[in-house]
């Protein structure tokens, strides 16, 4: 029996809730302890929700590597489209366990995560998250986050300039 | 009598201003969409996207509702989404494949030579009802060249070839990529707006003076993934020299030297070793088929083309191909995608889409930031009743072969066509 046939929902909707929190706190590095060595990171296109990024043009597809590299450039004041930083509050329901897999674990939630930044818009970015997690002890590590965002396009979201 | 210009042009002073208004009067948005999305050439859409009969792609083209299909024939078409009865769009869908178009409000139905093919009731007409007059129209012109869709709503405009100018060499340069010379639209869109006004995306997508500040993060990413960037030399804010250059009918283009990577037979670090030999293969493959000096053309050089007014096809980290369209003075929609060659492997495939991703697009490593550029002019020219001109004399006064992609040569180039078709007596 694999670690992940015990794990209770409430511990999800903990480590969940902790990653929101980092994430809109901007503790990226703290955030990026999360991740697994060969963590993965993709926003598909708001046209393809259940395309393949080998073959589809996706708005992120970042290896763990690209996400390093992402986290250096958000960290960095030129990076402009978030200095100041945008500020972001998360809010995740529906959190459910949808496939359990030895020490893995399949899980997805809604969530709507606004973002504000001086003299603009606010932008709602509605969607669900699906993760794949590795069990350790009490713990998880993120191998594969995966965020599909439901407005048809970006439109006046703009840019997924943060991490979502 | 002409009226009154947008750009001052003194050639004796090197002096080349814009008036501000330009970005943020409504009158003149209104009247570009009269003058300039009404008489110019607009893109539509690429062959590629509706490959077999029945396929079709609806989307906005100069702010018209406009379905893009293939007939059973295998004749590509374009139509007004506009049902003449009383006007719904006839076609909701995004994409997909259908024999009619059917209208969801009293069904009448459309075939896919915009034919109207069934009505219900029809014998209530009693007068010179027609149903052969009443199919979908078309625009007045629609024509392509090599699989890129172009209309035009004047009747009496140039051929496309005529006004595409020089601008074709630049898309042959782009679609020489592959062997066949066939190009695919690669699945996935990405559509975005910004809050500001579309003649920005313009300048923005040539101008490369604002590469080093704008982009320094990505120039970083660049370094820190073991490309060797060299540092601008004297006289140069970029690492390597490049031209900009006017195609004629306010059409432009950069040109320069590679520093950055090519998923086109250009290697970087980012692409990983086993890309190596494959991308050898390629290049190889277009130094037989184009030889050296052409090969080093389409796999050597970044080419960042404007097709006036609103089409860009930027050959460099990756090829994206960009349109945009004003919604209001103060705003645009932008939609992107990936050109690929139909030749290339999965990994070819895979290689380029990822070095899309390293630069373009709402979640990359550049486009964000010129996004958010472009969003800070539009904030500063609320000022514009009393900080009315924009500078834009950079390089003016050398020889137009001498004006480098950092200049803002191909900037004016635009900008005197558009004051041209916005000024002249109609
Ligand atoms: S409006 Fe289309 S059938 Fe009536
Ligand atoms: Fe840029």
């Amino acid at each position: 029996m694999g670690t992940a046939e015990n794990v209770s929902i409430e511990s999800i909707c903990e480590f969940l809730y902790h990653e929101a929190a980092l994430l809109d706190e901007w503790k990226l590095e703290a955030w990026e302890k999360l991740l697994t060595d060969d963590a993965t990171y993709y926003v598909p296109p708001n046209d393809q929700p259940e395309s393949d990024h080998r073959n589809t043009l996706y708005t992120i597809a970042d290896d763990r590597e690209r996400i390093r590299q992402r986290v250096i450039r958000l960290m960095d004041p030129s990076c402009h489209a978030e200095f100041p930083h945008s500020r972001t509050r998360r809010m995740i329901n529906n959190i459910r366990i949808t496939e359990r897999d030895d020490d893995e674990l399949s899980v997805a939630a809604n969530f709507v995560c606004y973002r504000f930044r001086r003299h603009e818009r606010v932008r709602e970015y509605v969607g669900c998250y699906q993760y794949r997690l590795v069990c350790q002890d009490d713990f998880f590590l993120i191998k594969n986050r995966r965020v599909v965002v439901d407005a048809e396009e970006l439109g006046s979201l703009g840019s997924v300039s943060f991490i979502l | 009598m002409t009226e009154k210009s947008y750009i001052i042009d003194d050639k004796e002073k090197n002096l080349f201003l814009l008036d501000r208004i330009a970005y943020v009067s409504e009158d003149l948005h209104d009247r570009e969409m009269e003058r300039i999305f009404g008489r110019c050439w607009i893109y539509v859409g690429h062959s590629s996207e509706i490959k077999n009969p029945g396929d079709f792609q609806s989307r906005y083209v100069a702010g018209r509702p406009v379905i893009f299909c293939r007939n059973q024939a295998n004749e590509i078409k374009c139509y007004f989404n506009t049902c003449r009865h009383r006007g719904a769009v006839v076609c909701v869908e995004r994409s997909g494949n259908k024999r009619n178009f059917r209208c969801v409000y009293h069904s009448w139905a459309y075939d896919l030579n915009g034919k109207l093919v069934g009505l219900p009731g029809e014998e209530a007409y009693f007068g010179e009802f027609n149903r052969d007059k009443l199919g979908l129209r078309s625009p007045a012109h629609f024509d392509s060249y090599k699989d890129f869709w172009f209309l035009c709503l004047d009747p009496d405009a140039p051929s496309l070839n005529d006004y595409l100018a020089g601008a074709k060499e630049y898309i042959d340069l782009v679609v020489e990529q592959s062997p066949s010379g066939t190009m695919d639209i690669i699945s996935g869109t990405q559509e975005y707006d910004i809050a500001g006004n579309w003649k920005l995306m313009v300048e923005n997508s040539v101008d490369d003076y604002h590469l080093p500040s704008t982009h320094s993060t990505w120039l970083k990413y660049m370094m820190n993934s073991g490309v060797k960037i060299e540092m601008p030399k004297e006289g140069l804010v970029l690492p390597k020299s490049g031209k900009a250059i006017a195609l004629g009918n306010g059409h432009l283009t950069t040109d320069n030297l590679n520093y950055r990577g090519r998923p086109v037979a250009a290697w970087i670090p980012i692409y990983g070793e086993k890309a190596k030999p494959q991308m050898a293969a390629i290049r190889q493959e277009l130094e037989e088929r184009l030889g050296p000096q052409r090969a080093e053309r389409v796999a050597n050089t970044n080419r960042n083309l404007v097709v006036f007014p609103n089409l860009v096809i930027n050959d460099g980290s990756s090829v994206t191909v960009r349109t945009f369209y004003p919604s209001g003075a103060g705003n645009m929609h932008v939609t992107a995608w990936a050109l690929g060659t139909v030749e290339e492997d999965q990994d070819a495939r895979a290689r380029r889409l990822d070095a899309f991703l390293t630069f373009y697009g709402p979640g990359g490593f550049a486009t964000p930031d010129d996004v958010e550029a472009l969003e800070m002019v539009q904030q500063g020219l609320k000022n514009w009743r009393e900080d009315r001109w924009s500078e834009m004399s950079r390089g003016m006064g050398k020889p137009d072969d001498e004006q480098l992609n950092s200049d803002e040569h191909h900037l004016r180039t635009f900008w005197r066509r558009w004051n041209e078709l916005m000024t002249e007596e109609s």
